[in-house]
């Protein structure tokens, strides 16, 4: 039989070496997004507020980690620190510092949009029906802030998913190194594996990724208002 | 005056401490009464309900439930509010919220009313509007028409002593505008204590017990309906009424 190359998924255990490099993305990702989200509801509701100087300071972070390539904080981070620090961080603590500190900037922006787009005469029914503040935050304020993140949130982790593959360039193995580790090592017996074994990663991503901006349209249109 | 259930004495209210939108006004309802207020856009009648309903802060004056000025305590704020029901101009529906939820939340979460009390009081005021069908319908899939009926509903069910009612229907389509009138009609004849700014002149004829005529921030002139419109005192008056008279102008 003609040589495919495509048995080189499932030469020794390199499917399941894949699908292991998988979850370090899928882990790094979802760690960045579970602290993005908890340190972007606080930042949005701090930039939705009334303070101007923390407003801005707000402003200024959000527009730094807008402008920077996620790749150059990523270095700044792993090899800046280790150097001038002598901090000795892991890749994949590098990788989730830097992808928090990126997610928690978007999903603050994204909390603060959703927070102000609420319009004023909602807090005002609320309050002339006698609610407290605790009262209407909880159940008119909140509970619409939420159906308006929900999708662009959901939108922000497939995201955070795809860009893990960075993570690459300081030295995480994950399932895109995974991959590149048996194009390498098959290079003289299998020189077509390259198509394979990124095909087959890019197929992983869209099974991981597809569902959940699925979910994201579907939440979309459930939740309109 | 007789037995006044709301009462301002002196209230005025500027925007930026300087040019007041309300300048010294002295108001006051009785129970059951219904009050009209009309007056040209501007003139300080929405800014008078939503110092009534506490949304503004006054500058000076006071406000007086059941003859007691009301305290600057939260809690004093938030038990004034229960007493005194607002219903806006763009009805402000919760949109999270199904007809029936909207509607219960303040009785349950606010009054601690039982549920199943408040379930059943909520069906007879739903019917009583013609909404029952649309209970359980989030506020999207009503017309504007029945948005504001839930929303006087909302408002009725907490048994408020005073009823505010701002422009309700001045966002409405004008085959809308009747079916939302007819509930307020209909209160005025059980005896609901009324504030209504409106521009409907018709219907302010019809369900007033008393007009005020808001002008410049000032109450220019106070009258029986009657009085008010057949024979008003003042020049402005006069002039505001024309705006509205189509058949006496000359187009």
């Amino acid at each position: 039989m003609q040589d495919l190359g495509i048995q080189v998924l499932f030469e020794g255990i390199n499917f399941e070496r894949l699908l292991k490099g998988l979850w370090i993305s899928l882990k790094l990702g979802l760690i960045s997004m579970l602290f993005s989200v908890i340190l972007g509801l606080l930042l949005g509701c701090v930039m939705a507020g009334k303070n101007r100087i923390i407003k801005f300071l707000c402003r200024v972070y959000l527009e730094i980690v807008r402008i920077m390539p996620q790749l150059v904080l990523l270095f700044l981070v792993y090899f800046g620190a280790a150097k001038h620090f002598g901090a000795d961080i892991s890749g994949e603590t590098a990788a989730v510092i830097v992808f928090t500190f990126w997610g928690t900037a978007e999903m603050g922006d994204l909390v603060r949009s959703a927070l102000i787009s609420i319009p004023k005469h909602q807090y005002e029914s609320g309050y002339s029906l006698g609610l407290s503040k605790l009262q209407l935050y909880v159940n008119i304020i909140m509970p619409q802030t939420f159906q308006r993140l929900l999708p662009s949130a959901v939108n922000l982790l497939t995201r955070m998913i795809k860009t893990t593959s960075l993570v690459v360039l300081i030295g995480v193995v994950e399932v895109v190194k995974v991959g590149k580790q048996i194009i390498d090592a098959s290079r003289y017996d299998n020189p077509k594996a390259a198509l394979w074994i990124y095909g087959t990663i890019f197929l992983l991503y869209f099974a991981v990724c597809y569902p959940i901006s699925k979910l994201s349209s579907a939440l979309e249109r459930r939740l309109k208002v | 005056m007789g037995d006044s259930i709301l009462k301002t004495v002196g209230l005025t209210k500027s925007f930026d401490g300087k040019n007041p939108v309300l300048k010294d006004i002295d108001f006051s309802i009785n129970k059951g009464e219904v009050v009209v207020i009309i007056g040209p856009s501007g003139c300080g009648k929405s800014t008078f309900l939503r110092c009534l309903s506490l949304l503004e802060n006054i500058d000076s004056g006071e406000i007086l439930l059941a003859g007691k000025p009301i305290g600057l305590d939260k809690k004093d704020i938030h038990k004034y509010r229960e007493k005194i029901g607002m219903v806006f101009q763009s009805y402000d529906l919760f949109p999270h919220k199904t007809v029936l939820q909207n509607i219960i939340l303040a009785p349950v979460i606010v009054q601690k009313r039982k549920k199943e009390e408040v379930n059943r009081e909520a069906e007879k005021l739903l019917e009583r509007v013609g909404l029952l069908e649309k209970k359980n319908v989030y506020p999207r899939q009503l017309s504007g028409g029945q948005k504001q009926r839930a929303a006087i509903v909302r408002s009725l069910i907490m048994n408020p002593e005073v009823l505010l009612l701002d422009e309700i229907t001045a966002a409405l389509d004008p085959e809308m505008v009747r079916e939302v009138l007819q509930v307020v009609l209909e209160l005025a004849k059980e005896g609901m204590t009324m504030i209504i700014v409106t521009h409907e002149m018709n219907f302010a004829k019809a369900v007033a017990d008393r007009v005020i005529f808001l002008d410049n921030g000032e109450i220019a002139e106070e009258e029986t309906p009657q009085e008010f419109f057949e024979c008003p005192k003042t020049e402005r008056a006069k002039k505001f009424l024309n705006t509205f008279d189509y058949e006496t102008s000359k187009i």
